[in-house]
């Protein structure tokens, strides 16, 4: 059977592990760009819970500086945004790092795609998290409000794990675009996956099979999400009434 | 006059001073010396993005309905590969499935001499046909989904009433149907041309000259590396914008009352 196939596409034989095939740079490829879009759809939720957190009970000055962040991270394309931060971020902490007499580093790419979709993230996150708190019902609230509770408790056991569930659908869609904003990274030379593949296809001249084996890989991860990010709303939904998990 | 007043609070009046600063401090201590050399090559590049944008919207949304279509009510044999489609085209990066058809197809086409000898050939050898074809197909994929939901949110009651008078089925699709679920999808049609207009510079790395492609130019030549991304985030800003303000005024002339 495997066979038949390889003499029907002789390409398919360069997707193998070993050497001649290209199959460990392709995974070592896709480890990278899920490594990247872990750490940054984590950074995005500190940044965007902090951000929600600030746009609805901040002072004035914290409320509009916010909006400008969301508002221009949301205007300007992912890829020069990656470009202004890469070279900025880099060229600032060299800068800081000369005088103070140490010597310039080469920031790894890996904290640097982190970094930069990290803040391209945590714009958009700032805007979900803000609606899914705002969907919290008052009342519930302003009871733990009457009980006397801390502002932070009340926030870690009244807020956070109610507006979870209204986060959660917003969220699968941010960490979608996360797995796939990595992509952009092969731009500034970072070895991900579709650098990765670029790379394979053009030293052997199999585009097709290349691209879209690549494309296999990324579907994968994305038809693997939605699974994943289901149970996860259906238990986040745990003990709400009328939903019954999951469907809308 | 009374909106301006609100606006223009102690706060934001320092914060408005602080980035009128900013400005100022970018246009005297920054080069811009290259702006006038480059400046036809600009609007070009500028007119490029934006004609690529208006057309790959208006086609990917022409090719949206009849997916959000078969999803909605098709047949299952139409309704399956709609979405197989939808789900591929989201689940995959953009700059994967541009660098597929460029690449892939592209090495793929001069290998048929039917193809080399046809007369679309001469288009097929550039980049620009690939480009419009990847963003249409990424616009017909993310709005697909979109128009799905629009079509099954329009009221049941409509349709039925339009079925009552004896309407043939055609004219519900034209004169009932398609333009309810339009009105319907038109707030989240003004946030997918941003994020359409976002996806634009991505043809740049397939020889597209757009205005990216002109601001990496200009680094190149030049070896200024901030001054033409700080443009380049002015440009798109302001398109963006213009986006915003246009949609904004086209959902206000629509009627909105929803029956």
């Amino acid at each position: 059977m495997l066979e038949t196939l390889t003499e029907a596409f002789p390409t398919l034989s360069l997707l193998a592990w070993e050497p001649p095939g290209w199959g460990a740079n392709l995974v070592r490829g896709l480890v990278n760009s899920i490594q990247i879009a872990l750490g940054a759809f984590g950074l995005g939720l500190l940044i965007g819970t902090g951000g929600a957190y600030g746009k609805l009970y901040g002072g004035p000055v914290m409320r509009d500086m916010l909006a400008v962040y969301t508002t221009v991270v949301r205007a300007v394309p992912e890829l020069v945004l990656i470009l202004i931060l890469y070279f900025a971020v880099t060229d600032l902490v060299n800068q800081a790092l000369v005088s103070f007499g140490y010597d310039r580093v080469q920031i790894s790419g890996v904290a640097a795609g982190i970094a930069v979709l990290g803040v391209v993230q945590g714009a958009y996150a700032t805007e979900v998290l803000r609606g899914a708190i705002l969907a919290v019902p008052v009342g519930q609230l302003e009871a733990a409000r009457a009980m006397g509770m801390p502002v932070l408790k009340a926030a870690r056991r009244i807020t956070l794990p109610l507006m979870l569930a209204n986060a959660i659908p917003g969220l699968a869609n941010l960490w979608l675009i996360a797995t796939k904003d990595t992509a952009l990274l092969a731009i500034v030379g970072f070895a991900e996956l579709t650098l990765q593949t670029r790379q394979a296809a053009s030293s052997t001249k199999a585009f097709l099979t290349f691209f879209l084996a690549a494309g296999v890989l990324y579907l994968l991860i994305t038809l693997l999400s939605g699974v994943i990010f289901g149970r996860v709303e259906k238990w986040a939904r745990r003990g709400q009434p009328g939903s019954g998990g999951g469907g809308r | 006059m009374t909106g301006l007043r609100a606006f223009l609070l102690p706060h934001r009046v320092v914060m408005l001073a602080l980035a009128l600063g900013v400005v100022i401090w970018c246009a005297v201590a920054l080069r811009w010396d290259w702006l006038p050399k480059y400046l036809p090559l600009i609007g070009e590049g500028i007119w490029r993005t934006i004609w690529l944008l208006a057309v790959t919207s208006v086609l990917g949304f022409l090719l949206a309905i009849p997916l959000g279509l078969a999803q909605a009510a098709g047949p299952w044999y139409l309704a399956a590969p709609a979405r197989v489609f939808c789900t591929v085209i989201r689940g995959t990066p953009l700059l994967l499935q541009l660098w597929l058809l460029y690449y892939g197809l592209g090495s793929l086409f001069p290998q048929f001499p039917a193809i080399r000898q046809s007369e679309l050939w001469p288009y097929l050898r550039q980049a620009w046909p690939y480009a419009v074809l990847a963003l249409t197909l990424s616009f017909a994929g993310y709005e697909g989904e979109v128009m799905r939901g629009a079509f099954k949110g329009v009221p049941s009651g409509q349709l039925e009433a339009a079925r009552a008078m004896g309407m043939p089925r055609l004219t519900i699709l034209r004169r009932i149907w398609l333009p309810l679920a339009i009105r319907r999808a038109l707030p989240t049609l003004g946030g997918e041309t941003v994020l359409q207009l976002k996806a634009t510079p991505l043809v740049a790395t397939i020889t597209v000259v757009d205005i990216y492609a002109v601001a990496s130019r200009v680094r190149q030549d030049t070896f200024i590396v901030y001054e033409p991304l700080l443009l380049l985030a002015v440009v798109y800003m302001v398109i963006t914008g213009g986006i915003v303000l246009g949609f904004r005024w086209f959902e206000n002339r629509v009627p909105s009352r929803v029956a």
